[in-house]
């Protein structure tokens, strides 16, 4: 290696989780080390010195620190600090000058570098979690290690998409896989694939990797499957894809080199300032858990109180009721007996195969049962509900919430507010005059959760039980904030930067994820606004210091039960109870001795959609099929149709076809506001003698195509998927594409202004400026004006000849004509086609759901289907903008400033109105403008008495968790027309 | 909607309400705030910060909004609660553009927050030329609105002069001095009333020139950084985590374009709204003059800058627009719209070749305006060295450092690339070992 030095250099690279040391002498690399800190940061590197000590005092050296947690040492020291971005480059021009582009994964940053045309560095942006950490917490997820996750990964045969935005967003996508049998050899490939998507479209943004890649970091050095799909994916030999010895050193090499502009230092000037150096505590802290011995012994004995009997379920004799509550990554089984006591109970992760671990325990409990004890009735819950139900012939299977409702009244039968923290979700419901009144779920972006905190002990080599222990006697617990888990690293890395002790720092992960249920998935401003008979449950809550820090937020005393991980299953077994049966059609034990079980991956041919299935098929002929969207993957032709405006919008967009008029063709993407205007440009264009290209609706492959071009990717995913239209559209052949900018929308006279978002409005500007391949093309996006035929006319007329494209005055004005003609008729058979199905809906006395978003939203691969699977659900669907002509204009509190969200409050005011009618609001993560519709929206149904139900979504591919909610409505419907009488 | 949903500021209240206004920018504020208590107003600047106002906001805010929402909430309730005022007595003032960014929502957004907290009552007032909504007790005319103008120009050349003083000054903290001194003298000054002297306010610009100039620096070669962004987060310490002291204790200059710039921005759009749609037939007249007008004022400092010599000084306001051209569209016009991208590229012209772009996390416009201009502007200027930086609450000021100073160590690069021999004694570091 050609590192040219002139004498002896030392480079420290102390990042989020390792510490890396490197000596170098001239050309040669005298010792180097690489090991975990667990965040001791200061006393780890300290004591890699001293093992140096040696060799480090035979002459003076250079020194030089880098590295996220490096900073804070170098602050408290004054030892010399370089970038790490800026390392890896130095270190890289000097060893490998041949190199085109570097890419380097570290624990909790991700950097590409590119050496081409001007050095470019990149890192990650906040919100980005496709990193060492993320790979970690999948390994967690898998219950592998990271060692075993790798070698798994090389036998996959299919990836998955998952999403790769952040580590919490993957969860979602996985969690469902594992519980639904995917092989985990797929799952980890599928993973990897993820952190390369992530850093391909995070950080390369449009710039192609290409030439000679160097790999760098901790990640890329020990995971063999992860250089397998970065080569795969950017198409790289082995020439061109290098992975060197020393990339894990690379940022600590670039730090000798640095430190060679510093002057020479001793082993004992170091040693002695590392020593004496004070980490400070800059950060915040908060009132310790508990003040006094006291306070914490009188917390121990009030939550004793709430408990279940136990009884022998080796020497009773009678009827008992088994439930399974099959959760994302625990599974819990509960036997009761006639006297509801807990005859048996089970609680542990699934490792990634509820089956399995189901399996055994019915096998023991059936075992122990024996002739004494008949189980009359089974129950299951939890995601893999239906799984479970299928696999084992459980009776009954409920939605969660009413699992937990049922099991919650059992311990305060006056509960009015429930707060469940599980492994990765939040759920909270409110009762109101013995029913559910709102149910408020977590979304993607937030999930600091159970599983949150156990993947930070491990990280930490704690088990979960241990950590909590320690947080109960942290003395000045940190402020971590109350945001995403991605956010929360960081603060916790910084926590850790400022030498904070682990006590402190697993308080106030307890602390943050109070503070994340109360005010971001609850959204309350004050604890008066949550109940006064407040049941906790969960498995998180078994973590007293989680317990005691809701306590104190709110500051009231709640009940924990002593079976708070277990209610869900619990509550399964008191409704298998309610039913009565005379005896479980459950597995007996000479069947499940005879059990098996195997899955297997699929793609459903059904429709265009294509939907990734897994066939889970058990060893009595039973089969279950999940990843479907509609019931045609089950077979099921002749599903009795209701109907349905997204499906007919869908239709009417795809049958825009462009006819050959003499001027050539004209490329319109089928994204963002085309949805609305389509029939406007269509029949203008046409009129014209242009022959239109629509782009078609949306799939994963039409994002797939354009991801490389999107330079901010916290936009939302019906803006980003735009670059995918265009690439499409390039490819049908059109030279000229046209997508208006479009300040002011169409003016329905129902707010005070008629806006577009900033993302409909400009999105061209953006696309103009990141996408090489539009300069091929004439892109037309010109600023015009919609409101009114004579503005529209004058301002194309502009905009055509800004573009040398010569049209009459006259031919324009007769083709607007012909245009907004179209563009009425259009809104005219919508809104004809909702009283329609109205009517449909009061006479079959069907429940209608009110779909409202944005109208992109009946994109496919946007709205992923969910108005199929109300429909299936027995909702008559409709959209916003079929039925708010049907209500007034509202007044808001809010600024009704936007067109599209204007058509939001007119139908939540009807569906406030209507009793038949249920509105479910569609959110487009990174939607900013819904941060202020949600609120408001909601306050509208629920001044009339209606349930507010939201669904956040991205490209998140998965549609279990929107079943849950979707279920949970109409399970709190039910029950509420039942109390009705 | 005819009907009024807000309390409005009343005749009465004018006499004995005390008017809080968020602090974004503390001279120009200051400044405007004098202005207001010559016409009557009994205004007060907001000067908490710390962790415990963006908690207040984020109790009262729906989390996902923007971040400066989450601060100027956090920051009025944080004092409405503190006890220091009688809750009863006191109004609101906020900014409000009515443009397409979720951003004029914020006084919705403030009175839902108001109302939640129980302080319902509580008047807002939105401050705005367009004249969104009616407060009897607070009419503003061209009088009030010329003597801002003043205010802002007062403002935005001592925000420039101290900038580029700062980094070099020979006695530290003389410029801080220099500059609180200046903006009490300037507010008692612009407080007093009464008819305004144009020549009066043109010798004070040749004063204030003049001493900044004084002002003992040794001449160095500094790291040139920009900053441009979301109007808050641009400006307020509390909003960027003290990002400009930050860049200048690494031992950078830093250059922040003018509020006058954003003013004339809107301006510019309400008359561009009649050139493209054919919008505001009859106001776009008054528009054009005040434009002119206001132009014409920025460009008397400009000449008065570079006579004088010792400062870089301002780009004419027509002179940003044209760069915008080729870029970005001046028809996008929603947050800071093209004025970010032109800003950019207005200062990688003048020289300043490394540039913070920052914005609130999830911020829409700049989506567009800024990270999506990034590219073509490196592209074409391959010198440039732009790094983004979110704000939120969530976010930790060590993951923005750590950018920061890799844009910051770039940037010592490229200067080093220039001017070789001079940098290496700089970052030859002054690093004794212990004898």
């Amino acid at each position: 290696m050609n590192l040219n030095l002139k004498g002896r250099a030392l480079g420290i690279d102390i990042g989020s989780t390792t510490t890396k040391v490197v000596l170098v002498d001239g050309n040669d690399i005298l010792y180097e080390r690489y090991e975990r800190h667990f965040s001791q940061v200061r006393e780890k590197t300290l004591e890699m010195i001293k093992d140096m000590k040696e060799l480090l005092s035979s002459a003076p050296f250079t020194v030089a620190v880098s590295g996220s947690a490096g900073m804070g040492v170098t602050e408290a020291t004054g030892l010399p600090f370089v970038q790490e971005v800026y390392a890896t480059g130095e270190a890289v021009k000097r060893f490998a000058p041949d190199t085109s582009a570097v890419i380097e994964l570290g624990g909790e940053d991700a950097k590409v570098i590119f050496f081409d045309g001007g050095v470019d560095e990149r890192m990650n942006g906040s919100c980005a979690g496709g990193t060492g950490a993320f790979i970690d917490q999948m390994a967690v997820l898998l219950n592998m290690s990271v060692e075993e996750m790798d070698e798994e990964s090389l036998k996959a045969k299919r990836i998955y998409p998952i999403a790769s935005r952040c580590g919490v967003f993957a969860k979602t996508d996985i969690q469902p896989l594992l519980n639904q049998g995917a092989l985990k050899s797929d799952v980890a490939a599928s993973i990897y694939q993820a952190v390369v998507n992530q850093t391909i479209t995070g950080l390369a943004q449009g710039r192609k990797i290409g030439g000679k890649v160097l790999f760098l970091g901790g990640p890329l050095y020990y995971c063999e499957g992860l250089r397998i799909r970065f080569r795969e994916t950017l198409g790289l030999d082995e020439e061109h894809a290098i992975f060197p010895d020393y990339g894990r050193f690379a940022v600590a090499l670039g730090a000798a080199i640095y430190s060679q502009t510093t002057n020479e230092i001793t082993y004992d000037f170091l040693e002695n300032e590392l020593s004496r150096a004070k980490v400070g505590s800059g950060r915040d802290r908060l009132a310790p858990l508990f003040e006094t011995e006291d306070d914490y012994k009188e917390f121990l004995d009030r939550h004793e109180k709430a408990t279940v009997n136990e009884r022998d379920i080796d020497t009773y004799r009678g009827r008992a009721w088994l439930g399974i509550d099959c959760g994302s990554t625990t599974t819990k089984l509960v036997l009761i007996s006639e006297d509801k006591d807990l005859l048996y109970t089970y609680y542990s992760p699934n490792g990634g195969d509820p089956v399995k671990v189901v399996r055994e325990q019915i096998k023991e409990i059936r075992r122990r049962c024996g002739d004494r004890i008949t189980i009359c009735g089974s129950t299951s819950t939890g995601y893999g509900e239906e799984l479970v139900k299928n696999a084992f012939h459980v009776d009954f299977g409920i939605v969660e919430t009413i699992a937990h409702y049922t099991a919650a009244k059992y311990f305060r039968p006056n509960v009015d507010f429930i707060l469940d923290i599980g492994g990765q979700d939040i759920k909270c419901f409110r009762i109101r005059g013995g029913a559910i009144d709102s149910i408020m779920l977590n979304e993607a972006c937030s999930s600091g959760c159970g599983s949150f905190i156990e993947t930070f002990a491990r990280s930490m080599g704690y088990s979960v039980s241990d950590f909590a222990e320690k947080g109960l006697h942290g003395k000045a617990p940190v402020n971590l904030g109350s945001r995403c888990t991605v956010f929360m690293n960081s603060s916790v890395k910084q926590s850790q930067k400022e030498g904070a002790t682990v006590e402190d720092i697993s308080a106030g992960l307890s602390i943050s994820v109070v503070k994340n249920a109360i005010y971001k998935v609850i959204r309350a401003s004050s604890p008066d606004e949550l109940g006064k008979n407040i049941v906790v449950q969960g498995g998180t809550f078994y973590n007293d210091a989680v317990l005691r820090a809701f306590e104190k937020e709110i500051g009231a005393p709640v009940i924990r039960p002593s079976i708070a991980g277990l209610m869900g299953a619990y509550g399964a077994a008191l409704y298998a109870m309610d039913m009565e049966l005379e005896e479980s059609d459950l597995l007996t034990l000479k069947e499940l001795e005879s059990f098996k079980h195997t899955a297997k991956s699929a793609i459903c041919q059904g429709c265009a959609n294509h939907c990734h299935l897994t066939v889970n098929s058990f060893g009595d002929g039973k089969r279950f099929i999940s990843g479907n969207q509609c019931q045609k993957a089950l077979g099921i032709e002749d599903v009795k149709e209701l109907p349905n405006l997204y499906a007919w919008k869908r239709d009417y967009f795809a049958s825009l076809k462009g006819k050959d008029g003499g001027r050539g063709k004209i490329g319109l993407p089928l994204a963002l506001g085309m949805f609305e205007l389509a029939p406007l440009w269509h029949g203008i264009f046409t009129e014209l003698g242009f022959e239109t290209v629509f782009s078609e609706l949306s799939t994963r492959t039409t994002y797939e195509k354009g991801q490389f071009s999107i330079p901010s990717d916290t936009a939302c995913y019906p803006a980003k998927i735009m670059h995918g239209h265009m690439e499409e559209l390039i490819e049908k052949g059109a030279k000229r594409i046209f997508y208006p900018s479009l300040t002011y929308n169409v003016d329905e006279k129902a707010g005070t202004n008629h806006y577009n978002c900033p993302v409909v409005a400009y999105y061209a500007e953006l696309l103009n400026g990141n996408m090489d391949s539009l300069k091929a093309v004439d892109f037309m996006y010109p600023y015009l004006n919609i409101n009114s035929q004579g503005a529209l006319v004058r301002t194309l007329a502009r905009a055509f000849e800004e573009h040398g494209i010569d049209i009459s005055r006259a031919e324009l004005k007769k083709a607007v004509k012909v245009g907004f003609d179209e563009y009425y008729s259009y809104i005219k058979e919508l809104h004809r086609l909702g009283e329609e199905a109205l009517e449909f809906a009061e006479k079959h006395e069907n429940r209608v759901m009110i779909l409202a978003g944005r109208p992109y939203h009946i994109d496919p691969e946007i709205g992923h289907g969910i108005d199929k699977l109300a429909s299936s659900l027995g909702f008559v669907v409709v959209s916003e903008d079929s039925i708010c002509h049907l209500a007034h204009p509202v007044k808001t509190k809010v600024l009704n400033q936007w067109t599209f969200h204007a058509r939001l409050y007119r139908a939540a005011r009807f569906a406030a109105k209507h009793e038949n009618a249920e509105l479910v609001q569609l959110v487009s993560f990174g939607c900013g403008v819904d941060a202020i519709t949600t609120d408001e929206v909601r306050a509208i149904l629920e001044d009339g008495g209606k349930f507010y139900t939201q669904i956040k979504i991205d490209e998140i591919t998965n549609l279990g968790a929107v079943k849950i909610r979707l279920r949970s409505l109409i399970g709190s419907l039910e029950d509420k027309e039942r109390r009705k009488g | 909607m005819a009907e009024k949903q807000y309390i409005e500021f009343t005749e009465e209240m004018k006499k004995e309400y005390k008017i809080l206004v968020p602090n974004m920018l503390p001279v120009h504020f200051e400044l405007i705030i004098s202005v207001l208590r010559t016409f009557g107003f009994n205004a007060e600047l907001l000067r908490s910060e710390g962790p415990q106002i963006a908690e207040t906001g984020l109790k009262y805010v729906h989390n996902d909004t923007c971040y400066p929402a989450v601060l100027v909430i956090g920051q009025f309730l944080y004092a409405i609660m503190s006890g220091k005022y009688d809750p009863h007595k006191v109004a609101l003032v906020l900014f409000q553009t009515g443009g397409g960014c979720r951003a004029s929502n914020y006084i919705p957004l403030l009175r839902k927050a108001l109302e939640r907290a129980g302080y319902g009552y509580v008047p807002v007032i939105s401050f705005s030329p367009a004249g969104i909504e009616k407060h009897s007790g607070f009419k503003l005319t061209l009088r009030h609105w010329h003597a801002m103008v003043y205010a802002v120009l007062y403002g935005d050349l001592i925000m420039s002069l101290a900038n580029q003083s700062k980094p070099y000054e020979l006695n530290k903290g003389d410029t801080d001095r220099l500059s609180d001194r200046l903006t009490d003298k300037l507010s008692k000054e612009l407080g007093k009333g009464g008819k305004i002297k144009y020549d009066r306010i043109k010798e004070n610009y040749g004063k204030i020139i003049k001493l900044y100039a004084d002002i003992p620096k040794n001449k160095t070669q500094k790291v040139k950084v920009g900053v441009v962004g979301e109007i808050f987060v641009k400006y307020s310490p509390l909003g960027n985590n003290n990002l400009e002291k930050f860049l200048i204790d690494e031992g950078a200059e830093v250059t922040v374009p003018g509020l006058l710039d954003f003013c004339l921005y809107s301006v510019y759009n309400s008359i561009n709204d009649y050139r493209l749609y054919g919008r505001n037939f009859i106001s776009h007249k008054l528009y054009e003059i005040a434009y002119k007008f206001v132009c014409r004022k920025k460009q008397d400092i400009i000449d008065l800058v570079t006579e004088e010599g010792s400062f870089t000084p301002w780009t004419p306001f027509e002179h940003t627009v044209s760069l915008a051209k080729g870029y970005i569209s001046t028809g996008t016009k929603m947050g800071e719209g093209w004025l970010l991208t032109a800003e950019m590229l207005e200062l990688a012209e003048s020289g300043v070749k490394n540039i913070v772009c920052t914005q609130p996390f999830g911020c829409l416009p700049n989506h567009i305006c800024g990270k999506g201009m990034m590219r073509p502007i490196k592209e074409r200027n391959p010198d440039v060295n732009i790094v983004a930086i979110d704000y939120d609450a969530g976010a930790t000021k060590a993951n923005q450092e750590n950018r920061l100073r890799l844009m910051l160590s770039n940037a010592r690069d490229n200067i080093k690339s220039t001017e070789e021999e001079e940098i290496i004694s700089e970052t030859k570091r002054d690093f004794a070992p212990v004898p």
